[in-house]
């Protein structure tokens, strides 16, 4: 539906040339919630921002539907957004904000009074019409911003990081309600976020960008379990990084040896040339403590720290990597081992992932 | 936010001594001056008792009512000129890309707070006397445009200063539902700038009504305004008359500054 494709944004010229985005391609099917996911200044809302059309690509080419966005001012463009800081218009009720999109188009009254009532009901701000922006709370002010870029029904929706400003229970319940306005609307949802584990818990598929390029895109489940790269196992979730040797890589499998010596097998992304030095990524909840006899890896329990439905596990191995274990606590395990311990660390076959150099 | 340590002037040797001469010197004339106008006798110096016959006698004063009269049509066409200039040009200054040659435009914005008033003054007298030779044209139009000109750069700051202070994502949000450029202004861009226009506005009536300088060299003979009037007065004698017609002046701008000082404050 969107079709980004070689887009890139500099700023500045000569040495102090910055590039804000550096050849993004990127598609986008109708009906999606795609997050661009990534640390601040990483581009992701200079992207957004090119897409609703406030920010001017240096190369690239943005197309909708095969109509030429770029070409379009952004007041032309079947596009909405809701803005980091809401952006209301104070001077405007919350009725009259939600109308603000559909008088400029110039629907009929009684429709514009019809959709703005539907509106509100949607995000349930009913019977707050006619109130001041500045007389709602800040969750409020973030439901009449979601409907008043809803309201004119668009294409797309832009979501500019909308939930930073919410406390945390808030921002829980805002998560799910924006999935579900997603499905009930079936419009295209286009959210910048930070937080990884918004990104996870919402979209259909996940940009995650760095540096002003986009590292990896895919379902969540497939940006968390097969991290194509460091920095993308590193930004979503914790991740334990082990240096590891490939001794066969066939297709997605590859024979890898740890530093114990001991080999196992583990997943493969990229074409990886037997021999060569790489890195596994092992998630913490992957990994099991065990006794020191049966341990892939072994090494001595430096840290425990209590987390509530988890104990995470700190233990130095043998050849000096800080390695980290999840551990439930609702398993023996939990009690059975002591600060300064030697033990053993494990994990199944398979499951770590094998990073691109 | 109270300061435990660092410099603060207030404990100075002498602060308050200056700060004492300073208000005393800016606040006692006009004291003396509003006090006087309610004086019994003929004396600006003499008190003989309170007496409202000073404002009865400017009342009455059939120059003083013509220039008075003359006093604000003046200023109302002087603040609405400049005001809408103001307009434009604060909109130019602050919602474009910045260009070659701003500042030299920002500088020619406010330059008669720059240039001493009398060169001003001189500058018109002489352009506006071969207008007149030229054309006959006599009429109050010569003053109303020297004061126009002579108020933008008054009525201009306040309103830069309320456009640079909006934010700037609310035009965005308009534009992002689907508001053409001039819908914006209009609809969002116009209605928070209020309070700036007027606040230019009233500081541009207040800046005109008290103009002796400009006003002096422009004015055609029988234009008298009331600051130049109440000179043309001290030239023979001084009689409380001049104070209370001061007074009057004086509350009226206090009234003015009062009412610019909240509208400048007015947050939506």
């Amino acid at each position: 539906m969107i079709e980004i494709s070689g887009v890139s944004k500099a700023y500045g010229a000569g040495k102090a040339r910055v590039m804000a985005l550096n050849d993004v391609s990127v598609s986008i099917a109708q009906n999606e919630f795609f997050t661009l996911l990534g640390p601040s200044g990483c581009g992701k809302t200079t992207l957004l921002r090119v897409i609703a059309g406030f920010v001017d690509p240096t190369e690239g080419t943005v197309t909708m539907d095969d109509d030429n966005l770029l070409a379009l001012p952004p007041h032309r463009r079947p596009v909405n957004t809701v803005f980091q800081n809401y952006a209301l218009f104070p001077h405007l009720t919350v009725r009259q904000n939600i109308a603000f999109g559909l008088e400029m188009l110039g629907k009929p009254k009684a429709e514009i009074t019809e959709t703005v009532e539907e509106m509100m009901v949607l995000v349930q701000m009913d019977g707050m019409a006619d109130r001041q922006t500045s007389q709602i709370s800040g969750g409020q002010q973030q439901r009449v911003a979601l409907a008043r870029a809803l309201a004119p029904k668009p294409k797309v929706l832009l979501l500019d990081e909308p939930l930073s400003a919410l406390d945390f229970k808030l921002r829980k319940s805002m998560q799910i309600e924006l999935k579900r306005l997603q499905t009930e609307t079936g419009i295209t949802f286009i959210f910048v976020t930070h937080d990884q584990e918004e990104a996870l818990t919402m979209s259909d598929r996940i940009a995650v960008m760095h540096a002003g390029s986009i590292r990896q895109i895919g379902p969540p489940r497939e940006i968390y379990d097969q991290p194509a790269e460091r920095f993308v196992a590193d930004f979503i979730g914790d991740t334990n990084f082990l240096p590891v040797k490939i001794i066969t890589a066939q297709g997605s499998e590859a024979q890898v040896e740890l530093g114990s010596g001991k080999r196992i097998a583990a997943r493969v992304n990229k074409e990886h040339s037997d021999g060569d030095a790489t890195t596994l990524a092992v998630r913490p909840e992957h990994a099991r403590v065990v006794p020191e006899a049966d341990g892939l890896m072994t090494g001595r329990l430096c840290n425990l720290v209590y987390f509530g439905t988890d104990t995470h596990y700190h233990v130095d191995l043998d050849d000096g990597i800080r390695f980290v274990v999840r551990v439930q606590n609702n398993t023996d395990m939990a009690r059975s081992a002591a600060q300064g311990d030697r033990i053993g660390v494990t994990f199944p076959a398979g499951i770590g992932q094998v990073l691109r150099d | 936010m109270a300061k435990t340590t660092g410099f603060d002037i207030k404990r100075q040797y002498g602060f308050t001594t200056i700060a004492m001469i300073c208000f005393v010197s800016l606040y006692l004339p006009v004291i003396l001056l509003v006090v006087y106008s309610f004086n019994a006798g003929s004396s600006v110096a003499i008190w003989e008792g309170f007496s409202l016959q000073w404002y009865r006698s400017a009342w009455a004063n059939d120059q003083v009512q013509e220039a008075t009269i003359r006093s604000l049509i003046i200023a109302f066409w002087a603040a609405l000129i400049s005001t809408s200039v103001a307009v434009l040009a604060a909109l130019a200054t602050t919602r474009v890309r910045r260009f070659r040659g701003y500042s030299a435009v920002f500088a020619a914005i406010n330059q008669p707070l720059m240039v001493p008033e009398i060169v001003t003054a001189v500058a018109l007298l002489i352009f506006f006397a071969g207008i007149k030779v030229q054309t006959g044209y006599t009429g109050l139009g010569y003053l109303v445009v020297a004061h126009s000109a002579f108020c933008i750069p008054f009525a201009y700051l306040p309103i830069r200063a309320r456009l640079q202070g909006m934010d700037l994502t609310l035009e965005q949000a308009a534009a992002d539902l689907y508001a053409s450029s001039f819908q914006v202004f209009r609809r969002i861009t116009l209605p928070q700038l209020w309070p700036g226009i007027l606040a230019g506005a009233m500081l541009a009536f207040v800046i005109s009504l008290d103009d002796v300088v400009i006003t002096e060299f422009v004015k055609s003979a029988g234009q008298d305004t009331l600051p130049t009037y109440m000179l043309g007065q001290l030239r023979r004698v001084v009689t409380p008359e001049v104070n209370a017609i001061s007074t009057v002046l004086l509350a009226l701008s206090v009234t003015m500054v009062i009412a610019f000082f909240f509208v400048t404050r007015i947050r939506k």
